[in-house]
């Protein structure tokens, strides 16, 4: 019988499916951060448990971390979960990239950067980002708290199998495209409920072409499309990223590896649930004009009315939507002005990101008013960058080079957007007061929010000199 | 856990769609070690003037003939968003036990049924229905049985609702997850040991 990805990597990680109860689901990676954690350390000082496997946990503390002045954390209560987060990985001996480390940032990113997930793992974190992981062929899903005590007590979930959908996207997408502007019009496609009970595996040769990079950013935003998880096969692209990686398998390991990792892709003629098919040539540079990721339309477009809706609630979303973000219908997207700008989280804050951005600003100045700043997702990327002169580019430019962190992308660090003010934002959502109370967000790829940075408004980047 | 058991409440209506967990609870109160206190955060943007402490009397929740709620009646695609429990645990501790929709983010989903907190899933008919009843008498009170998998109304609504068997024994008995899975430590260590032979890689070396 074919398989997809989904159910091989269902079946290898199946621990027991008892007749009565809910199937035990085996966990190979636990990431952590400082957020969602310490109610769950609680809990199993409560019930006096331990932690199962202290090596399947990789932790760092990125969501309250400031991106200025890192050290000096002002807010007592975002201090207290920091010191909380140190004092539990050290009572319980777990790796944490914590506050003084170089290798701190991003949870998202730096669990990467360490070669720490590989095809085939089940792997969960107590944050709906953790579907980036999915890139690397790994079954990879956000997890609540209780889930978090429940994971690091028994190294399991109880899951339910979730049904499969094939996101298809083939052929050559246009000059400035990215994997951040396919993931946005496979939200405005689906909706942010399309894919809710859903895995969704993303194939064809436009996602087969991207970078690790690149997959990751998709990967990422399959939890904006409701998706449980997002997973990407893995391929020579994978293989030659995790090699030599601190974490990768070694020696004679790594053939028996690849081998093991090649056999886990979709059988030919696997059947999925449900099938979307997009077309590479049709994805413009994304812009979002909403307050949710699915009210999204290409940069060339205008701002919607509630009448372009046939659906009721869709046509209301859309009018509360325009009231919040202050947009009139017909709006030209280019015409929209903006305050902010940030490049940096878990969907945009690796060095391909800064790359591309980098290279719209060389020699440009950010327009008067505007404030912008880049937050690379880990110390690696920043050290990077700065060895590519990135750092400079950006500064000369009038941007703020800062130090790694979650940042703006959810504003819990300080760095958040004033009641009214208006950000063009490489992050993932763009819900009501994401980025700070009454602040409204643009999610737009790297190359977009700099071009965006230099003009003030919204530039069209294909025809932007 | 709280067994949840059959009630009698007041059922509040939000007739928004899409209420994502950033309106549940806004990330600036999530700063806290503990599960409890967050109730006095839901909704906080929505809830509260620009002082954060007068009541916006346009806001649905802070209706006189709401207070005292359990029951939460929602447009779709509740919870989406942030897997925060933060979430469910501001529903919770605000008073709420049962919140109604035609659908739910499948974090939040799963992460109610760890707080005692039962989400039920109605059509769009349904849902429509439990509304119109709602608006025509604020303040009306609905009846919630688990165990019958059914919620009737005063106006005469008779709506019956699928859950996972296992989730609503561990419902209606507060069970403790943990040990339930842990009665399974058997097939836990045979996995693995298992595949410590097959994927030797994941494991430290000894």
């Amino acid at each position: 019988m074919t398989r997809t990805m989904y159910e091989k990597i269902w079946d290898a990680n199946l621990v027991h499916e008892p007749e009565a109860g809910s199937p035990l689901l085996f966990v190979d990676r636990h990431l952590m951060h400082e957020v969602t954690s310490p109610q769950a350390f609680e809990g199993l000082r409560l019930q006096n448990r331990k932690v199962r496997n202290v090596h399947s946990i990789l932790g760092t503390i990125d969501h309250c971390v400031p991106t200025k002045d890192r050290f000096n954390i002002v807010d007592v209560i975002a201090k207290k979960q920091v010191e909380t987060m140190t004092a539990n990985c050290e009572e319980n001996d777990i790796n944490l990239y914590g506050m003084d480390s170089k290798q701190n940032g991003v949870i998202h990113i730096v669990v990467p950067e360490h070669g720490f997930v590989h095809p085939g793992m089940v792997v969960c974190c107590g944050d709906s980002h953790t579907a980036t992981h999915g890139a690397f062929g790994a079954l990879a899903f956000g997890i609540g708290t209780s889930e978090v005590e429940h994971v690091m007590a028994t190294q399991t979930l109880q899951q339910k199998k979730a049904k499969t959908m094939l996101v298809k996207v083939e052929g050559k997408l246009p000059a400035f495209s990215t994997a951040k502007d396919i993931a946005l019009a496979i939200i405005a496609k689906t909706g942010t409920a399309g894919g809710t009970g859903y895995v969704m595996e993303f194939a064809g040769n436009t996602i087969t072409d991207l970078t690790m990079e690149g997959r990751m950013t998709l990967c990422n935003m399959a939890i904006e499309a409701g998706a449980r998880a997002g997973l990407v096969a893995p391929d020579q692209v994978t293989f030659d990223y995790l090699e030599g990686k601190e974490f990768a398998p070694k020696g004679e390991d790594w053939p028996v590896a690849v081998e093991y990792w090649k056999s886990l892709v979709s059988d030919q003629g696997a059947e999925f649930d449900a099938v979307i098919e997009l077309k590479a040539e049709d994805i413009a540079p994304q812009v979002s004009w909403g307050t949710s990721p699915e009210q999204v339309i290409s940069v060339t477009g205008v701002v919607p009315s509630p009448s372009d809706f046939t659906n009721e609630v869709k046509s209301q979303a859309c009018a509360n939507a325009l009231k919040y973000m202050a947009l009139d219908a017909g709006q030209k997207i280019t015409d929209i002005h903006i305050d902010v700008v940030f490049i940096g989280s878990c969907t945009n804050g690796r060095i391909e990101d800064f790359r591309a951005a980098a290279e719209l600003l060389k020699g440009k100045k950010v327009a008067a008013g505007v404030q912008a700043f880049a937050v690379p997702g880990s110390f690696p990327v920043k050290v990077q960058a700065e060895k590519e002169g990135l750092d400079k580019i950006f500064l000369d430019a009038g941007w703020e080079w800062r130090d790694p962190g979650c940042s703006m992308c959810l504003a819990m660090n300080g760095d958040e957007l004033e009641d009214g003010q208006r950000s063009a934002s490489t992050s993932n959502r763009n819900f009501e007061g994401r980025q700070g109370k009454g602040g409204r967000t643009h999610l737009v790829s790297p190359a977009m929010a700099a071009a965006a940075s230099v003009a003030g408004h919204f530039v069209d980047i294909r025809d932007w000199k | 856990m709280q067994p949840y058991i059959k009630h009698t409440s007041i059922a509040a209506l939000m007739d928004r769609s899409n209420v994502d967990t950033d309106q549940i609870i806004p990330k600036n109160f999530m700063k806290k070690v503990e599960r409890t206190g967050f109730g006095i955060n839901l909704f906080h943007n929505w809830r509260y003037l620009a002082d954060n402490i007068t009541p916006n009397p346009e806001f649905e929740l802070n209706k006189p003939a709401f207070k005292g709620a359990k029951i939460l009646v929602a447009g779709e695609n509740f919870g989406c968003g942030s897997s925060r429990e933060h979430a469910p645990w501001a529903i919770a501790d605000y008073g709420f036990n049962t919140v109604i929709s035609t659908s739910f983010a499948d974090i939040f989903y799963s992460n109610c049924f760890k707080n005692s907190i039962l989400p039920i899933i109605v059509t769009d008919e349904q849902l429509a229905a439990l509304m119109a009843e709602i608006s025509a008498n604020e303040g009306v009170e609905f009846t919630v049985d688990l165990e019958a998998q059914k919620v009737t109304t005063p106006g005469g609504l008779s709506i019956s609702f699928e859950v996972d068997a296992f989730r609503k024994e561990s419902l209606l008995d507060g069970l403790d997850d943990i040990a339930w899975t842990l009665k399974h430590e058997e097939q836990i260590s045979a996995y693995e040991n298992a595949q410590k032979k097959r994927l030797p890689w994941l494991w430290p070396s000894a």
